[in-house]
């Protein structure tokens, strides 16, 4: 049976651990892909791409990133749930890879509301 | 959807919403008898009789049962217009399999897609506590990526890791690029 070459993943698992430190620390922030039929429909697995390619491009350990289902608005998907502890949570609506990158940017960096990307402030149900 | 990696991350997330710890993905491809097999196979909660019997009514999609949706329909229509069918076999406790037949080479057949890509959306999505056993056999020869295997060499380092998840995209697709050509 042909497995999955792992021998490199000591190499990833060393990388890491170094920085797992900060990792378990309070964590800054929180993103939410909206990943129900109709978000996955839309792209939303590439919106959840771009958000973890994003992190590790900025080296930003303590943001939690999530999946959750259909808001009940699924003409504006792919959305996303921006959230930085402490401060209620932001649902950005038609993303794109580019856009989700640019929110990145400026809501967990930067600490400021995308409003033109932004639909609303709140939260629906996740698991 | 526009390819079946895509209908596997949608089952994928029900399954996880089902409260899964283990899903076993296969794929089998056999060129001689022209067929493609997508079996999804969890340990959730399953279907109850009442919701199997609307599971593939594209027309049942209550928010307030939440058990099945869209998804299913839509990968039986896609497994339909290829020739081929869909089984679902699920019981209340008992998990759920979802079965798709497809005929290989017909026109109709959606592509495989980004494997790599949902699967490591997957593991995202189910966390720590969720187990994914993703294998593909083609023509005899096979492709086998097991989260129990990674997390053991991972040690204290979460498999969630944006690091780990960036590296086994990139060991998923070198695999299957292999398995894959002829």
């Amino acid at each position: 049976m042909a497995k999955l070459k792992i021998g490199d993943l000591e190499k990833i698992r060393e990388k890491v651990r170094k920085t797992a430190g900060l990792r378990q620390g309070k964590s800054r922030g929180k993103v939410t892909v909206h990943m129900g039929t109709c978000g996955i429909a839309a792209g939303a697995r590439g919106i959840l791409t771009a958000v973890m390619d994003q992190l590790e491009a900025s080296e930003i350990k303590d943001v939690i990133v999530a999946t959750s289902g259909c808001a009940g608005l699924c003409s504006r998907e792919p959305m996303a749930t921006v959230e930085i502890t402490g401060n209620p949570p932001v649902k950005y609506v038609d993303l794109t890879p580019e856009k989700i990158r640019k929110i990145l940017d400026e809501h967990i960096v930067n600490g400021n509301i995308v409003e033109k990307n932004a639909l609303a402030i709140g939260s629906e149900r996740t698991y | 959807m526009e390819d079946l990696s895509l209908h596997i991350l949608d089952i994928g997330e029900n399954a996880i919403t089902a409260g899964a710890s283990l899903l076993r993905i296969t794929i089998n491809e056999n060129t001689e008898e022209n067929t493609l097999f997508l079996k999804i196979q969890d340990n959730g909660r399953g279907l109850d009789a009442g919701a199997m019997e609307k599971a593939l009514d594209p027309l049942y999609a209550t928010k307030a049962s939440k058990r099945a949706g869209q998804g299913l329909p839509m990968l039986a229509r896609a497994a339909r217009e290829a020739d081929g069918e869909l089984n679902l076999r699920s019981g209340d406790g008992k998990g759920t399999v979802v079965l798709a037949r497809f005929v290989l080479d017909h026109f109709d057949r959606k592509p495989l897609g980004n494997i790599a890509e949902t699967l490591i959306t997957l593991i995202a999505a189910g966390g720590l506590e969720v187990d994914i056993l993703y294998r593909h056999f083609k023509n005899g020869r096979d492709f086998l990526f097991d989260t129990r295997d990674v997390k053991e060499e991972l040690k204290e380092v979460p498999i969630t890791d944006p690091g780990v998840l960036s590296y086994l995209k990139e060991a998923v697709n070198n695999g299957l690029k292999n398995l894959l050509k002829e």
